[in-house]
């Protein structure tokens, strides 16, 4: 057993992680697809997006063959919506509540249908959005996440210059660093941050670190307004002997690897273990598989009901041969030679109210790698450093998006403590909408 | 096991499911394979002197993804030499001797040469011919087709030409380019005919390119008003068979009736409104022969489960139920009820009565699943909603009579009872 990259050949990693949700061959098979709604009136799938995109109208247009309407109507409620196409949990949002569900037929495939309305808009840099003259107004804007370039966008429309600060050397955020690399290239993370930015009056400036590079007090003195989108942070701490082995790693930064290095860089165990069941436990697990590895376990303390990830996700892992342990409660990893060994693991039963509680029994995993992702911790440090009230280090805002400080707004992951991309782009909405009332 | 089998004017087919007269119909090698798929008969291609044919010929209306809703063409009468038409004719009655022939015939506009057309026609051993006074492209300028159609006078003088030389049935195919097919029809039936056929194609512009900005079918660069048909037309055809089937004179010849059949559903509502035979192209062009497995069948088990032995026990049963509509009940009121356990909450039932009709259905919020529910106070019993609805039997209409007795228009006024107050 060890911890290798390089495992596959160039077209085995190609294979494994070409595009798992491919769109439509062909025009005709979406207008078959967008051809089968049914135009529901207030449309329970616009109701379960939380950004609100009037899907019944944009399927509509498809039909019509009105793709530039339907482009625009996607990206006027979501400007990420291309990239939400490929990463949503639809089976929990729009799709899990097309009424189609209810008559037990297949729920419209309103993903790619919204993928099928953006893709060209995206790649060929359609001028859907036009940018007011500039008002001199300026917002700085810290992390370049959809959170952050939702904000940018709507400001920017409304004539306000927008600087971003990036602390990574590309947009995009956890869309761009924290997401299977099957569900999102890298190619088109950059399309829709320069889409977005293309629209003008956006500036985003790469490598600059919120208290490291550039400083809160600098920028409320430079700016109208300050918009604090800086996310969360690394996988929360297990909290049990043998942490500090080797092998034992952190989801986002795997993830963030397997983005950033290039897929043979990325060393992987022949036995691994995922201790968790979010959306990032399956992108690591799955990964991890496709990388190389022999053996991946997912490993959650309660049971199926409570899992945070979808069945559509849960299928992934599963058809890629990953294996699931329910209700096992991580107690210790122990190593030889500095190296981790075993996984030490307390069978649990949910009591009354739904914690889990130890059994007495005892699971143990032989493993070369551990991937904790049990959730992610907030940026504490910097939170608690600039004197933003907060609720154990996830910033507090009020219901216009302001902070405890004046003039200063957040939104996001860095609010939230983590929740799909497609909230982090509402927050943004949502903040830019009270920053122009507070700048005007 | 029920008997489908057709008698027209003595003419039998083993179904009543013909194909009219049209590309299908206009060479022994089609005509041969559609008796194989079992077809009762065919209306050959309407023979006339030789024409020549342009390209492009047809174009078609799609709706929602489906292609050839309406159907739409160009093409003119028989563009083969008529003497290659005859020899096939013959050779497919030959072949087949139990389905039905009837030729469709459109001679030039004199005595001598309709005379001279029947003759040779009739000489193939055909059963019967068919007067295509409907064509509404080309032929029309030529004073043939719908020209004749459309005049009832002209075409009662054809008719008697007709008369005077065929020994064989003779059915008049009219055209629907009219305000009434019943004019033309009298006169045609005055002058001999012994039955009608219709309706034949309605002239349309089915499109226009929205890049070449040249309506379709599109032949270099210019178009021409085409004749219209396929499912789109039905109703309009159903409508016209209904006149001939309430008209005194019309009435008393049988009808082959032509429109948008595609189904043996479809043919059942043309036979209840007076069709003795249905004649079916478009689908025919769409699918191919084989559709005729599913309409005998279809139509079979249909009459059996109704306890139906022949087609003549239903044949335009229905026609006495369409009346004026001074003649129907104000009495009768129906209320839309929706089944809440069936409801996918799409909400259409609720905009459509909202924009579109009568106010009359209630949204209680919810999310993101909004309840429906109808006000009946304020339904007028129009069906849009159970229309709209796309799951069956969720929207059902209930009878609720406003009074025990029968109640029409005339009778409401004389009596003097209030209108809406609102």
């Amino acid at each position: 057993m060890a911890i290798r990259n390089n495992r596959l050949t160039a077209e085995e990693y190609k294979e494994q992680f070409s595009d798992i949700r491919p769109p439509f061959d062909t025009n005709d098979a979406a207008l078959v697809e967008a051809n089968r709604c049914l135009y529901c009136y207030d449309a329970p799938c616009t109701k379960s997006c939380p950004t609100g995109i009037d899907v019944p109208k944009f399927i509509k247009q498809i039909t019509t063959e009105n793709l530039r309407g339907a482009a625009y109507t996607v990206l006027v409620s979501n400007i990420m919506g291309g990239g939400c196409a490929k990463v949503c949990p639809v089976e929990k949002l729009c799709e899990g509540a097309c009424v189609y569900n209810l008559m037990e037929e297949e729920a419209i495939s309103i993903a790619r249908l919204q993928r099928f309305a953006t893709e060209r808009a995206i790649q060929e840099q359609w001028p859907l959005f036009t940018r007011k003259p500039s008002t001199g107004k300026k917002v700085a804007i810290i992390g370049a996440g959809p959170s952050g370039l939702s904000c940018a966008h709507a400001l920017s429309r409304e004539g306000v210059d927008v600087t971003i600060y990036e602390k990574e050397s590309k947009g995009g955020g956890l869309m761009t660093y924290g997401i299977a690399a099957y569900k999102v290239t890298p190619q088109f993370c950059q399309e829709e941050v320069d889409y977005i930015t293309s629209i003008g009056g956006i500036d985003i400036i790469y490598n600059q670190e919120l208290g490291k590079n550039v400083s809160l007090e600098t920028l409320q003195n430079s700016y109208d307004a300050v918009y604090l989108a800086f996310g969360v942070g690394l996988a929360r701490q297990l909290e049990i002997p043998g942490e500090q082995l080797y092998g034992v790693v952190d989801a986002i930064s795997f993830i963030y690897d397997i983005r950033t290095k290039g897929y043979p860089a990325i060393p992987v165990g022949d036995r691994v273990v995922v201790i968790g069941m979010g959306m990032t436990a399956i992108d690591a697990a799955t990964q991890a598989k496709r990388l190389g590895a022999k053996e991946v376990t997912l490993v959650y303390r309660r049971t199926q009901q409570e899992m945070p990830c979808t069945e559509a996700e849960l299928d992934i892992a599963k058809l890629d041969g990953c294996k699931i342990v329910w209700l096992a409660a991580p107690k210790e990893i122990t190593g030889e030679d500095g190296k981790a060994a075993q996984l030490v693991c307390n069978v649990v039963k949910l009591d009354a109210g739904g914690m889990p509680v130890a059994t007495g029994e005892i699971i143990t995993f032989a493993v070369d790698m551990v991937i904790k992702a049990a959730g992610q911790m907030p940026f504490e440090e910097l939170v608690y450093g600039h004197q933003l009230d907060n609720n154990k280090g996830k910033v507090i805002i009020d219901s216009n998006s302001t902070t405890s400080i004046k003039g200063v707004f957040a939104g996001g992951d860095c609010v939230n403590g983590g929740k799909e991309v497609v909230d982090a782009v509402q927050a943004g909405k949502d903040s830019a909408k009270a920053i122009l009332q507070y700048l005007f | 096991m029920a008997d489908i089998s057709a008698n027209f004017l003595g003419i039998r087919s083993p179904n009543p499911f013909w194909l009219a007269s049209a590309p299908p119909t206009d060479k022994q090698v089609n005509v041969l394979r559609a008796f194989e798929a079992g077809w009762g008969g065919v209306v050959w291609k309407t023979l006339g002197s030789q024409v020549k044919n342009v390209s492009s010929r047809y174009s078609a209306v799609d709706y929602n993804g489906r292609r050839v809703m309406g159907f739409n063409n160009i093409e003119l009468i028989s563009d083969r030499p008529l003497e290659i038409n005859l020899k096939e004719i013959k050779e497919c009655v030959r072949l087949f001797p139990d389905r039905a022939m009837i030729v469709s015939l459109m001679a030039d506009n004199d005595r001598n040469s309709w005379h001279e057309l029947i003759k040779k026609v009739e000489d193939t051993g055909a059963h019967g011919l068919e007067l295509n006074f409907g064509c509404p492209h080309g032929m029309t300028e030529r004073g043939m087709g719908a020209a004749v159609g459309q005049d009832p006078d002209i075409a009662r003088k054809v008719v008697e030409w007709v008369m005077e030389a065929a020994t064989i049935p003779v059915i008049t195919k009219l055209t629907p380019n009219v305000h009434s097919v019943v004019p033309t029809g009298r006169a045609a039936v005055e002058a001999g005919t012994h039955a009608l056929s219709l309706i034949n194609t309605i002239q349309s512009v089915t499109g226009v390119d929205l890049d070449t900005f040249v309506p379709n079918p599109n032949v270099g660069g210019k178009s021409t008003f085409g004749g219209y048909c396929g499912p789109a037309v039905k109703p309009i055809a159903l409508k016209m068979l209904t006149t001939i089937g309430q008209d005194r004179v019309t009435s008393t010849v049988p009808v082959s009736g032509i429109g948008g059949i595609e189904t043996w559903k479809d043919a059942v509502e043309f036979m209840l409104l007076g069709a003795t035979t249905l004649q079916v192209c478009t689908a025919a062009m769409k699918y191919g022969f084989r559709i005729i497995e599913d309409m005998c069948d279809g139509l079979n088990n249909w009459m059996n489960e109704k306890g139906f032995q022949t087609i003549d026990e239903f044949i335009g049963r229905s026609l006495s139920t369409l009346t004026n509509w001074e003649e129907l009940d104000m009495n009768f009121h129906i209320v839309a009820h929706i089944n809440q356990d069936k409801c996918i909450h799409c909400g259409l039932c609720y905009i459509g009565c909202e924009d579109g009709s009568h106010q009359a259905i209630n949204l209680s919020y919810g999310n993101p699943y909004n309840t429906y529910s109808v006000k009946e106070d304020e339904c007028v019993g129009c069906n849009l909603c159970q229309l709209v609805c796309p799951v069956d039997n969720c929207i059902t209409m209930t009878e609720q009579r406003k009074g025990d007795e029968y109640l029409n228009w005339k009778e409401f006024q004389r009596r003097g009872l209030p209108l809406n107050d609102h």
